[in-house]
C-alpha cells in the first residue's frame, strides 16, 4: 500500500488549530525572554504550562485523526503565503507527524516537570525554561511542517535551541566551545539539506510534501540519489551519524535534562523523520537507501564501542545515542519494511532513554554533580527510586524480553536479516556490545563498593524528579509491546509511510535466528560485564587500557580526524586569506604603486603620500575586474 | 507630477540647514530637532509607500522638472518596487542612527575616562546626516541618470566628513581611502554616462527613454563596464573591497550602518536596474565572470572574516560575503534570485545595522574593538549579549529570520536558473552555500570568544544596555523576526519590479512562470 494523498483539511475541529501546539510554547519563550527578570517568579511555571498545553492539542488532534478514515488521515492545514509563488506554510497533520508531536510535548512535559527540581538552584532557571519552551515549538515546527522550508526552519530552529541550552553554563569555556561546536557540524549537514532543497525545487517546481507525492518518479536516477544522499548529510548532522557524529558526545555539557529532552529522546531523532518523511526519494533510489542502512550500521557499532569505554555516566548514555539512533537509521534505510520499526524503536528509545537520563541527572543531583561512574557504586539502596526505573530503562534498551527495546530493536534486525546477511549481523553484534556497555554502567553506579568522594552524601530526588522518572519507565516497558504487536504502529503509519507488500509476522517471544542469537550475545555481553565491573573491584583511576580502549575513550579518534583534516587546514587557510587581505590585496598593490612612485620610504608611513598610493591600487584593482571582464566576456 | 519624492528629498534637507543654523551651545536641541525630522521623513515615507500599488505602473510617484535643459537633463524622479523598499530602509535606518549617534559627537569615554573619541560638533554631525538622508532617497528615486550620478557622487561628501572627522583613530585614513576608491568608480561612471549619452544620441538622460537605445553589443559591453566596475566598488566586491573593512571599522558606529547597510547598496541597485537593463546583451554576456567573482566575494569575505581581531572589520567582512550573494542574486536571471538579491538589500540593512549598533555599543563601553579584549560579558550585559546574539544569529541567515529568506531566494534562484544552461549556475550557488557553514563559524567564534567564557577583569563593570540602547535595536530585532516569518509584504513590492527588468533584459522566466521545467 502507498501513502495515502494529502489533502487540505476543511474540518472545524482540532487539526484546524493545530498551529496552537507551536504557538503556545513559542508565546512561552517570548514572555520568558522579553520580561526577562520579572518572571523569575512564575517562569517556570509557564513553561510547564505551555507545554502541557502543547501537548492537550496534540492529544485532541491524535483523537480527532483517529475518528477520520484511513484515507483521510493525511491533512494539510494551510497557514499563510510564507514566499509568495514558492512556499506557503502549512502544517501536515498525519501519523507520522502526530507519533512525533505526542512524544516531544509529552516526554517534553515531563522533562519541563522534571527540570523545576533538577533547576532549583539555578539564578538562570527562568531563562532555561524560555530555551526549552523555545525548543518545544521549534521541534513541532519541524515535524509538523508540511513542506522543505519550514521543516529547514524548524531544523535550524531546534539547532539554535540546542546550542543555547548546551551552552547554557555558557561562563564554562568547556560549554562554550561544545555549543558552538555543535551548531556549525550541523550546519555541515544543513548544506546538505539546503542543496538538495535546491534540486528538488529545480526538479519538481515545488517543496510542499503534498505537491511531491507522486512526481517523484519524474526525475531521473541520478537525481534521486542525489536528493537522497544530501538529505542524508543533512540527517547525518542533526542525528550525529558518522561522520557527523563528534559533536554530540561533547553536547553532554549541557544540563542533564536538556541531553534527555533533546539530545536523546527527541532532536536527535530528527534525522530519522527526515528520512522517513522523503521516504519516496530514498524508495526510487537504490544506492541512497543502501547509504543510508551502511550509515546507520556503521554508527550502531561505533556508538556501542565508544559507550563501552566512558566513564563518564552521560557519555556512555550518548554513545548509547548514537548507537540506537544508528538502528533506527538503519530501519529507516529498509524502506516501509523498516520505517515502522525505526519509528517505533524511536518513540520507544525517547521514553527509556530520557528515563535513563534523567536518572543519571537524578543520581548526579545526589553526588554533586560528579558524572566519573568510577566514583559512583552501591547507590541503589539509598536512591531505590531512580535505581528501579533506571533499571526498567536499562532492560528496555538491551532487549530484555517482553520490555519496549525487545520488540522495537528486534524489529529492525530481522527486517535488516531479510535485506541483508551482514547487516543483520552486524546488528546482532551491536546488541551484544549493547548489553556489555549498559550492564557495565549499571553494575558501575549501582552495585559493588562505594567508591564516593569523601563530601558525597546521596540521597533520593524530590518527587518532582521522580514522577516523571516513573512515567517514563512505565512507557519503557509496555510501549514496545503495545506498538508492535498485531503491527499495530505499522499499520498506523501506514496512511503516512505505506505499508510493505508482506506484513511480518509478530510472536510474543521470537524463536528466530536473530532473536535467539541476539538475546545469546546479550546474556554474554552482560556476562562479561558483570565480571569485569561486577565481581571484580572497579578501580577509581581508569587503567591505561589497551589500543582498542583508548580508540574508543578517544570517540574513535573522530574529533582528532576533524582537527586535522578540516580545522588546521582551515586555519591555515584563514590566516594566509588575511594575510594575502592585509598584504597581498591592499599591500602588494601599495608596494607595486611604490615602485612605480619610486617612494617606497614614504609608503611605509601611511598617512602620508597615500592618496597616490591609493589611486594606484584602486587603477589595479580595477584593471584586474577590467581584465576580467574582458577575458572571459569577449568585449 | 507626484509631489511625494520631492517633499521627502527637501524635509531632510531643510532639518539640516535648521540644525546647522541653531545656536551655539543648543546641542540638545539639535539632537531633538534630527529624530524629529527623520522620524517625519519616515512616517511620510510609510504613508507614501503604502499607496503604492505594485500591479500598477512600473514608476510611481514620479516627478519631472527641467534642469539642464541644453543636455536635456531633468531632475526626475520615481520609484519601482525595488526602489520603493531601498528608501524605506534608509528612512527607517536614520532615525535609529540617530538615537543610536546620540553621544557619538560629545566625545565618548568609557567608564574608566578613557577618551575614545574627542568632543566634535555636534549640529554639524546632526546635520551632515540629514543631508545625507535627501541624498540616499535621491539617489535611489532618480530615474534622470545624471541625476542618479550627481547623487552618486555627492553621497560621498557628508560620508566622508562623518568618517574623517567623527571616526576612530584610523580615520583620515581610512577616509581618503574610501573618497579615493568611491571618486574612482564615479569617474568610470561619468565617461560611461555621457558616453551613453551620446551613443543612444536621444538627447536626453531620462532612464525609461534610454532603455533599449544602445543595440551594438561592443558598445553595451564598454559602457556596462563603466557602470558595473563603479557598482562593484560601491558594493563592494573582490578584488576591490579593501576601502570597506577601513572604512566600517574607522566610522563611528551608526554613520557604519548607513555606509554598509545604505551607501553600498547603491551598488547592487544599480547592477540591477541599469547595468542589466541599459546593457542586457552585455550583461548576458558577462554574466559568468560576475557570477563566479560575486562567489569568489562570498567565501573569500567569509574566510577572511573569520580571521579578523577586530570587531567592526569582522562585521564588514562578513557583509563582503553577503554582497556576493545579492550579486550572484543579480546576475542569475532569474526571477527568484532577483527577488531575493533585492530582498536581501533591504534585509542586509536590518542585521547588519542591528550588529554595528550593538558591536558599537560594547565597544563604547570599554573602548576596543578587538573581541581578544572582551570575554564573558554575557554574565554581566545579559541583555547586550542578548541582542548581540540576536544580529548575530542575523548575519549568519538563521531560517526564521529575515536574512534567511533572501538568502535562499538567491541561492534556489540561481541553482534553479536556466537562463545560460544550469550547469555553471548550479555549481556556484552550491559552492556559495558552504558560506552557510563558514557564517556559523565566524559569528558564533566572535560570539564566543567576547560574550563567553569566565568575565574579563576589564568587563566587569560594564552596565548593561540602557533604555535608549535598548530603544535603538528592539526595532531591528523586531524587522528582523517579523519579516523572517512574514517577507511577503516586501516581496509583493519587490517582484513586479523585478519582472519588469527581466523583461527588458529578455531573459525567459524559468522558475516562478513554468514552476521548474526540470533539470
Amino acid at each position: 500500500m502507498d501513502p495515502v494523498k494529502i489533502t487540505d483539511y476543511v474540518g472545524t475541529g482540532v487539526i484546524g488549530v493545530s498551529w496552537l501546539m507551536i504557538a503556545l510554547p513559542l508565546l512561552g519563550a517570548a514572555i520568558l525572554l522579553v520580561l526577562g527578570r520579572i518572571t523569575n517568579k512564575w517562569g517556570h511555571l509557564l513553561g510547564v504550562a505551555m507545554s502541557l498545553a502543547s501537548f492537550v492539542v496534540a492529544v485532541l488532534g491524535f483523537v480527532e485523526l483517529l475518528g477520520l478514515s484511513e484515507d483521510a488521515r493525511r491533512q494539510a492545514v494551510h497557514l499563510y503565503e510564507f514566499i509568495p509563488g514558492m512556499v506557503d506554510m502549512g502544517l501536515l497533520i498525519d501519523p507520522l507527524s502526530l507519533s512525533f508531536a505526542l512524544l516531544i510535548t509529552g516526554v517534553g512535559s515531563l522533562i519541563h516537570i522534571y527540570s523545576i527540581g533538577y533547576m532549583s538552584h539555578d539564578p538562570d532557571r527562568r531563562r532555561f525554561f524560555a530555551y526549552l519552551n523555545l525548543f518545544v515549538a521549534a521541534m513541532l515546527l519541524l515535524v509538523l511542517s508540511d513542506n522543505y522550508v519550514g521543516l529547514f526552519i524548524g531544523w535550524e530552529g531546534v539547532g539554535l535551541a540546542s546550542y543555547l541550552l548546551i551552552g547554557f553554563w555558557q561562563f564554562k569555556p568547556s560549554a562554550a566551545v561544545a555549543a558552538k561546536k555543535a551548531f556549525i557540524v550541523n550546519r555541515v549537514g544543513d548544506f546538505g539539506l539546503l542543496v538538495g532543497m535546491f534540486i528538488i525545487w529545480t526538479s519538481f517546481g515545488t517543496l510542499a510534501f503534498g505537491d511531491l507525492q507522486g512526481k517523484v518518479g519524474e526525475a531521473s536516477s541520478g537525481t534521486l540519489t542525489a536528493i537522497g544522499l544530501l538529505l542524508l548529510l543533512g540527517a547525518c548532522g542533526k542525528s550525529a551519524q558518522l561522520p557527523l557524529q563528534s559533536w554530540l558526545l561533547d553536547a553532554m555539557e549541557g544540563p542533564t535534562p536538556v541531553s534527555a529532552l533533546i539530545h536523546a529522546a527527541t532532536m536527535v531523532t530528527a534525522g530519522v523523520y527526515l528520512v522517513v518523511r522523503s521516504g519516496a526519494f530514498f524508495e526510487a533510489s537504490s544506492t541512497a537507501s543502501l547509504v543510508v542502512t551502511i550509515v546507520g550500521v556503521a554508527t550502531l557499532l561505533a556508538g556501542a564501542i565508544i559507550g563501552c569505554a566512558k566513564d563518564d555516566i552521560k557519555k556512555g548514555l550518548a554513545g548509547s545515542t548514537m548507537s540506537q539512533i544508528g538502528y533506527m537509521m538503519l530501519g529507516a534505510g529498509l524502506g516501509p519494511a523498516g520505517y515502522a520499526f525505526a519509528i517505533a524503536h524511536l518513540i520507544a528509545h525517547g521514553f527509556f532513554k530520557a528515563d535513563m537520563f534523567l536518572g543519571a541527572g537524578s543520581v548526579m543531583h545526589a553526588m554533586n554533580d560528579e558524572v566519573d561512574m568510577r566514583k559512583y557504586g552501591g547507590l541503589r539502596k539509598l536512591m531505590p527510586i531512580t535505581f528501579a526505573t533506571f533499571m526498567v530503562g536499562y532492560l528496555a534498551i538491551i532487549g530484555f524480553p517482553f520490555l519496549s527495546g525487545f520488540y522495537t530493536k528486534d524489529g529492525i534486525m530481522e527486517t535488516a536479516m531479510e535485506h541483508g546477511q551482514w547487516m543483520g549481523w552486524l546488528a546482532v553484534l551491536g546488541a551484544g556490545i549493547t548489553g556489555f556497555y549498559m550492564s557495565r554502567m549499571i553494575f558501575m553506579t549501582f552495585f559493588g563498593e562505594k567508591r564516593w568522594d569523601k563530601d558525597a552524601h546521596p540521597h533520593e530526588s524530590p518527587s518532582v524528579m521522580t514522577v516523571p522518572l516513573i512515567l517514563l519507565s512505565l512507557g519503557s516497558i509496555g510501549l514496545g509491546y503495545y506498538l508492535i504487536s498485531d503491527n499495530r504502529f505499522m499499520k498506523f503509519l501506514a496512511p503516512a509511510v505505506g505499508l510493505p507488500e508482506r506484513l511480518p509476522e509478530f510472536h510474543l517471544f521470537s524463536t528466530t535466528t536473530v532473536g535467539l542469537s541476539s538475546l545469546a550475545l546479550v546474556a554474554l555481553g552482560a556476562g562479561f560485564a558483570w565480571y569485569k565491573y561486577g565481581k571484580s573491584e572497579v578501580p577509581v583511576l581508569a587503567p591505561r587500557g589497551s589500543f582498542l580502549t583508548v580508540f574508543a575513550r578517544r570517540d574513535l579518534y573522530g574529533d582528532a580526524l576533524n582537527e586535522s583534516l578540516f580545522m588546521r587546514p582551515g586555519q591555515w587557510l584563514t590566516r594566509i586569506a588575511v594575510f594575502f587581505d592585509n598584504r597581498g590585496v591592499d599591500g602588494l598593490v601599495n608596494g607595486l604603486a611604490a615602485a612605480i612612485g619610486g617612494t617606497s620610504g614614504r609608503m611605509r608611513r601611511l598617512q602620508t603620500g597615500f592618496a597616490r598610493t591609493y589611486a594606484l591600487s584602486i587603477l589595479f584593482g580595477a584593471a584586474l575586474l577590467a581584465g576580467a571582464l574582458l577575458l572571459v566576456g569577449n568585449i | 507630477m507626484s509631489p511625494w519624492l520631492p517633499i521627502l528629498m527637501a524635509v531632510p534637507v531643510l532639518g539640516a540647514v535648521v540644525v546647522a543654523l541653531l545656536p551655539k551651545g543648543s546641542d540638545k536641541l539639535a539632537k531633538q530637532v534630527t529624530l524629529l525630522v527623520s522620524l517625519v521623513v519616515m512616517v511620510l515615507t510609510l504613508v507614501m509607500a503604502v499607496q503604492f500599488s505594485p500591479r500598477g505602473d512600473r514608476f510611481q510617484f514620479v516627478a519631472e522638472y527641467n534642469w539642464i535643459p541644453s543636455f536635456g537633463v531633468k531632475f526626475g524622479v520615481g520609484v519601482d518596487g525595488v526602489a520603493l523598499v531601498l528608501i524605506a530602509l534608509s528612512v527607517v535606518l536614520v532615525p535609529i542612527v540617530v538615537l543610536a549617534s546620540w553621544n557619538d559627537a560629545d566625545g565618548v569615554k568609557t567608564a574608566d575616562g578613557t577618551v575614545i573619541a574627542p568632543k566634535r560638533s555636534v549640529k554639524t554631525y546632526f546635520s551632515l546626516l540629514l543631508v545625507l538622508e535627501t541624498m540616499m532617497i535621491g539617489v535611489f528615486a532618480a530615474t534622470d541618470i545624471f541625476l542618479f550620478y550627481i547623487f552618486f557622487e555627492a553621497m560621498l561628501i557628508p560620508m566622508y566628513f562623518m568618517i574623517g572627522s567623527y571616526g576612530g583613530a584610523q580615520r583620515s585614513y581610512a577616509a581618503v581611502k574610501f573618497l579615493l576608491y568611491s571618486l574612482f568608480g564615479g569617474l568610470l561612471m561619468l565617461v560611461a554616462v555621457i558616453g551613453l549619452y551620446f551613443a543612444a544620441g536621444k538627447g536626453t538622460f531620462m532612464f525609461p527613454e534610454l532603455v533599449g537605445a544602445i543595440q551594438d553589443p561592443a558598445t553595451q559591453k564598454w559602457l556596462f563596464a563603466g557602470f558595473f566596475i563603479a557598482f562593484a566598488i560601491k558594493a563592494p566586491l573582490v578584488p576591490v573591497h579593501t576601502w570597506l573593512p577601513d572604512a566600517a571599522a574607522q566610522a563611528p558606529a551608526g554613520a557604519a550602518v548607513l555606509l554598509v547597510g545604505v551607501l553600498d547598496k547603491v551598488g547592487t541597485f544599480g547592477m540591477l536596474r541599469f547595468c542589466l537593463e541599459l546593457f542586457p546583451e552585455a550583461a548576458k554576456a558577462f554574466t559568468m565572470p560576475i557570477v563566479v567573482l560575486a562567489v569568489i566575494s562570498i567565501i573569500y569575505g567569509a574566510i577572511v572574516a573569520i580571521g579578523q581581531t577586530d570587531m567592526k572589520r569582522l562585521i564588514a567582512y562578513t557583509s563582503i560575503s553577503h554582497f556576493g550573494f545579492i550579486v550572484m542574486g543579480v546576475f542569475a536571471m532569474s526571477q527568484v534570485a532577483q527577488s531575493g538579491a533585492a530582498l536581501y538589500m533591504v534585509n542586509h540593512g536590518f542585521a547588519t545595522g542591528a550588529l554595528f549598533l550593538v558591536a558599537g555599543f560594547l565597544i563604547s563601553r570599554r573602548g576596543s574593538p578587538y573581541i581578544a579584549d572582551y570575554g564573558g560579558v554575557q554574565k554581566v550585559a545579559p541583555v547586550l549579549a542578548g541582542f548581540f546574539l540576536v544580529a548575530g544569529l542575523a548575519g549568519l541567515s538563521l531560517p526564521g529570520l529575515s536574512s534567511f529568506v533572501s538568502e535562499f531566494m538567491v541561492m534556489v534562484g540561481t541553482y534553479s536558473s536556466q537562463a545560460f544552461g544550469s550547469g555553471g549556475l548550479a555549481v556556484a550557488a552550491i559552492v556559495s552555500a558552504v558560506a552557510v557553514i563558514l557564517a556559523a563559524v565566524y559569528i558564533l567564534w566572535m560570539v564566543q570568544r567576547a560574550l563567553n567564557g569566565p568575565t574579563a577583569e576589564s568587563v566587569k563593570g560594564f552596565k548593561d544596555l540602557n533604555v535608549r540602547e535598548v530603544v535603538v535595536l528592539a526595532p531591528l530585532v523586531a524587522l528582523i523576526i517579523g519579516f523572517g516569518f512574514f517577507p511577503k509584504p516586501l516581496l509583493d513590492v519587490i517582484t513586479p519590479s523585478v519582472q519588469h527588468t527581466l523583461t527588458n533584459v529578455d531573459v525567459k522566466n524559468p522558475a516562478i512562470a513554468e514552476k521548474g521545467a526540470g533539470e
